[in-house]
Order: C-alpha cells, then structure tokens, then sequence
C-alpha cells in the first residue's frame, strides 16, 4: 500500500482546524453552563429547586472573605511599586506630585481588577477545578445525578453567585489597598500627607473609573467560575486527570482574563 | 423471593455505543418486582454500561428502558426527578460526598426532595445508620471510615428515601470475606424487610450465588443468558462456565507459542 504523503501546510490546516473546533466546542459549554446556572439561580425558586443560601454563603467565604489577606498584600505591593516607577518617571519632567493620578487612574481602571482576577483565578478557579475533578473520578457526580440534584444546580449556580458578587467586592478592596501602598511611598518619598494624597485622589478619580474596574470584575468573574468547573467536569483519568485539569483551569482562565481585560480596556477607552 | 412476577424494570432491544465503538448489541432484560437480580460477566463485558444506562445516566443509541412503568428514554426531566426519589445507588465507592459528614450524607436526598425539619431529617438518617449497623458514626467525615463502612453508609443514604429500586455496583469488591458477608445479608435484608427489587452488578460468584434470585450473564456487549442460580450453575454454554469456572476460554497455549506471542516472532 501506497504510503500517504502528508504536506507539512496540511497538517498546520488540520491543527488549526481542530484546535478551532475545540475552541468553539468549549465556548458553547461554557455558554451552556452559564445559561443552565442562571436558569437556577433565577427559575429554581419557583419551581420548588432553589439554589441553596447557605452553600452561597459559604462558597463566598471561602472565595472572597478567605482570600482578602492575600489581595490586601499583592495589591499593597502593586500600590507601592506603581508609585515607585511613576515617581521615577515623573521626576524627569519635575512632576512628581502628579503620582497621584497616575496610581489612582492606573490602579482603579486596570491593576485593581487584573491582579485580584488572576489572584482568584489562581486560588478559586483551581480549586473549584480540583473539587469537581475529585467529584467526578469519585462518581460523586454521578451520586448527585442518580439522587435526583443536578449538578450544575448543586455546585456550579452557588459558586457562579458567589464569585459575581465576590469579585467585585474584592476587586474594591483591591483598590483600596493598592490606593493606600501608593499613599504609603509617597509621603514616604516626597512628604505628600495623606489627607493630601486622598483629597488628590478623589478628585482625580470619577465613578466611571472604579465602575469600569467593577465592570471587567464581572467579566472576570464568570471566565474563573466557568473555565474552572467545566475543566473539572471533563476530568478523565484519576489524580493524574485532576492535576492536569486544575493546570490547565488556571492557565486558560488566566489566558482569558488578560486578553479579556485587553479587549474590554480598547473598547472602554474609545 | 418476594417476587409477584409483575415487571419492574424492562429493557428493550437496548443499543449504546462509546463513540463510534458499540457496547450494547441489543440487549433485552427483564427484572421482576421483589427480586435480586445480579449481572454478571468478565471486564469489559458491558455490565457497568448497562447498569448507567438502568441509572439514566446515558443516551443510548436505541431502545428502550422502563423502570416502574417509565421509559426513561422518552420521560421529561420532571418525571424523571420524580423518578429517582424512587431510586437508590450504591456505587462501587461509595461515592460519598466528601465535604460532609456521614449523617448529611444520608440526610442529602431528605434535604433535597423533602420539607423535613432538621430534627426529623435527624432522626431518620440516624435510623438509616442503624439499619447498616453504622448506628453513632453520623458525626464521622467519610474519610474517617473504612471501606467497608463506606459501603454501608452509601447504602444508608441510597435506601433514606425508601426506594422501590436498588442498584449496587461491586458491593463486595475490594472487601474481606467477612465484610462482603454482611453486605450480601444486608442486601437479602432489604428485599425481604423493605420490598425492594434489587440489580447487582458483581462479578463476584460466591456472593453472586448466595444473593442472587436470577442472574444475568453478559459477554461482549450481549446476553448469553438470564435464569435461576442452579440454570447458570448447569448451563453447557462454554463462556458461562469459563467464567463459573474462572479459567480462560482459549484453550491450553504451549509455552513456546506463548513466547513467540509475546516477542512477535
């Protein structure tokens, strides 16, 4: 039989190809996932299957009030850094005092919401990764479905609620420390008080520029919840599956949320 | 045996497939009310397919499925959630969540299709434990239990709602014969005390033959045949007593032969 010659351009094309399917193949998961998970966070009530209060609740607390030591420390080092090269810069132009806006600009628009996304995406999406993963190689998916609770009702609504509402807040938080980091360094390095900085700040900022931090947040926050528990429910293979799995949530969630934050920052700034 | 030969699951002419591979050539099975029905057969020979397309947990290619009365092929999602109250699952782990406790586990399924207060939810679950011998253990996290009592705690929490339906996956595998014992007494148990029709999936013979009224014998994706204990036992079919008999149904390879398999010569 006739070896088949395979022209290197043809197997670039036939990559491309399947890497595109599966592409749009998980897009539309992720839809599904995001259309079932509100048919139960908004219909489930009156059908007598509410998503559970308390599981949100919890799923809050272990996403957002557990995570705030660590978005005050990074974010507080942001703050700080951020002020430590506009400082530098500005000094060319004998514009120091001008740090202020820039930290407060940069800080609420951008740094904010990015790092306390890929902070979470980290820490929650893997973890929701590794929980489903386990569940399902322990057929405890399987348990939930043969008792008559639908997964995504059980596990996916209460931790999407959570993460939306979550996020957000956190993404404030995260503000106000990077705020307060940069404050820090400048009375620090140029004597600015912060009564000074903070009156400086407010004037500076307008409530566009913490809602569109605010905004991205939401975005950020349904990539995490959604990369996170469909690559937990695709788990084949065991422990090895759930380790690859929990990988692969944190590398595409963050992927995601950076090209995502790229594309919301060229449209929110036309 | 309870058995009144009034059908509680009936399966027709089912076919499934993994991808473009077909598992199921058609089976065709019928398991009476009040009766333990196990299925048997070597790896791969399709049992624990059939037995997550009796759960609902597949599409299948064609056929039919009636548990109860109910083509879960065709049902709607409500009359299927319906439907599942009166089912109870034994995985072959357990499948016990882990975030909770053993008593939540087993209160789980009262918490979701019941308006019990806790109190009473309690108190049933507690009764559950007791009826597998786990009485006192609803504070322990299933990681605190052994793999005997997991079992039994999946069982508490499959029969918490009273199901007419009771499916067990491998209840004695991985268990030491004494363990596997009590499973098969509990599993008799539940028939005569609770009425229950019963399919276990096992490939464990000594437990297959004590527990069993009929037994399903399947081989590559077919039926080779259901009947009694003592029908099996005496069956001339050569792939059932290969299996009663745990040898190979290939028959005697030379040493020779076998090494020239191995090294491809």
């Amino acid at each position: 039989m006739p070896e088949t010659a395979t022209h290197p351009l043809t197997n670039s094309l036939e990559l491309l190809g399947r890497s595109t399917v599966k592409l749009i193949e998980e897009a539309g998961y992720y839809s599904a996932l995001l259309a079932e998970s509100l048919f139960w966070i908004l219909v489930g009530p009156f059908i007598k299957r509410p998503v559970r209060i308390p599981s949100i609740f919890s799923q809050m607390m272990t996403m957002g009030i557990a995570a705030c030591p660590i978005v005050f420390v990074l974010s507080f080092s942001i703050g700080v850094m951020l002020a430590i090269q506009m400082i530098y810069n500005l000094k060319t132009f004998g514009a120091e005092s001008q740090v202020v806006v820039g930290v407060a600009l940069s800080v609420t628009r951008e740094f904010g919401p990015l790092i306390t996304g890929i902070l979470i995406a980290g820490r929650t999406g893997s973890s929701l990764a590794a929980k489903i993963g386990t569940m399902q190689v322990n057929q405890e998916i399987d348990a939930l479905r043969v008792m008559g609770i639908n997964p995504v009702r059980y596990l996916v609504a209460p931790s999407l609620f959570a993460m939306m509402i979550m996020l957000p807040v956190l993404t404030f938080f995260s503000d106000m420390a990077a705020l307060l980091g940069g404050a820090v360094y400048t009375s620090i390095e140029i004597g600015l008080s912060f009564d000074a900085y903070a009156d400086r700040t407010l004037s500076a900022l307008a409530v566009v520029d913490v809602m569109q931090g605010i905004f991205k947040s939401l975005i950020f926050a349904l990539i995490i919840t959604l990369v996170g528990v469909s690559n937990g429910f695709s788990v084949t293979g065991g422990a090895e599956g759930v380790g690859k799995a929990t990988t692969r949530s944190v590398v595409l969630s963050i992927s995601y949320i950076v090209i995502a934050d790229m594309i919301f920052t060229y449209f929110l700034n036309l | 045996m309870t058995n009144n030969n009034s059908a509680a699951i009936e399966v027709v002419d089912l076919v499934t497939h993994y991808g473009p591979r077909e598992i199921l050539h058609g089976i065709n099975l019928t398991i009476n009310e009040g009766e333990i029905m196990i299925i048997m057969g070597g790896s791969g020979s399709g049992k624990s397919t059939l037995l997550r397309y009796l759960l609902g947990l597949g599409v299948p290619t064609s056929g039919s499925i009636n548990l109860l009365g109910k083509d879960i092929t065709k049902i709607s999602n409500t009359e299927m959630h319906q439907l599942r109250q009166n089912m109870g699952v034994a995985f072959q782990g357990g499948a016990l969540l882990s975030s909770m406790s053993i008593g939540e586990n087993v209160q789980l399924p009262l918490r979701e299709h019941t308006r019990l207060d806790e109190k009473t939810m309690e108190i049933m679950a507690r009764m559950k434990l007791e009826v597998v011998n786990l009485g006192g253990f609803e504070k322990l996290m299933p990681a605190e239990l052994s793999g005997g009592m997991i079992k039994r705690a999946a069982v508490a929490r499959a029969i918490v709602m009273d199901p007419k339906l009771m499916f067990f996956d491998e209840p004695s595998a991985g268990l030491d014969p004494v363990v596997s014992a009590e499973l098969d007494e509990l599993i008799l148990n539940l028939r005569d005390a609770m009425k229950m029709t019963i399919v276990v999936v096992t490939h464990e013979l000594e437990s297959a033959f004590k527990i069993a009224d009929r037994i399903t014998v399947l081989d590559q994706g077919n039926i080779l045949m259901t009947d009694t204990v003592e029908n099996i036992k005496n069956s001339d079919n050569e792939r059932i007593q290969s299996l009663l008999n745990r040898r190979p149904s290939n028959e005697e390879v030379k040493a020779d032969e076998y090494l020239n398999r191995l090294t491809g010569m």
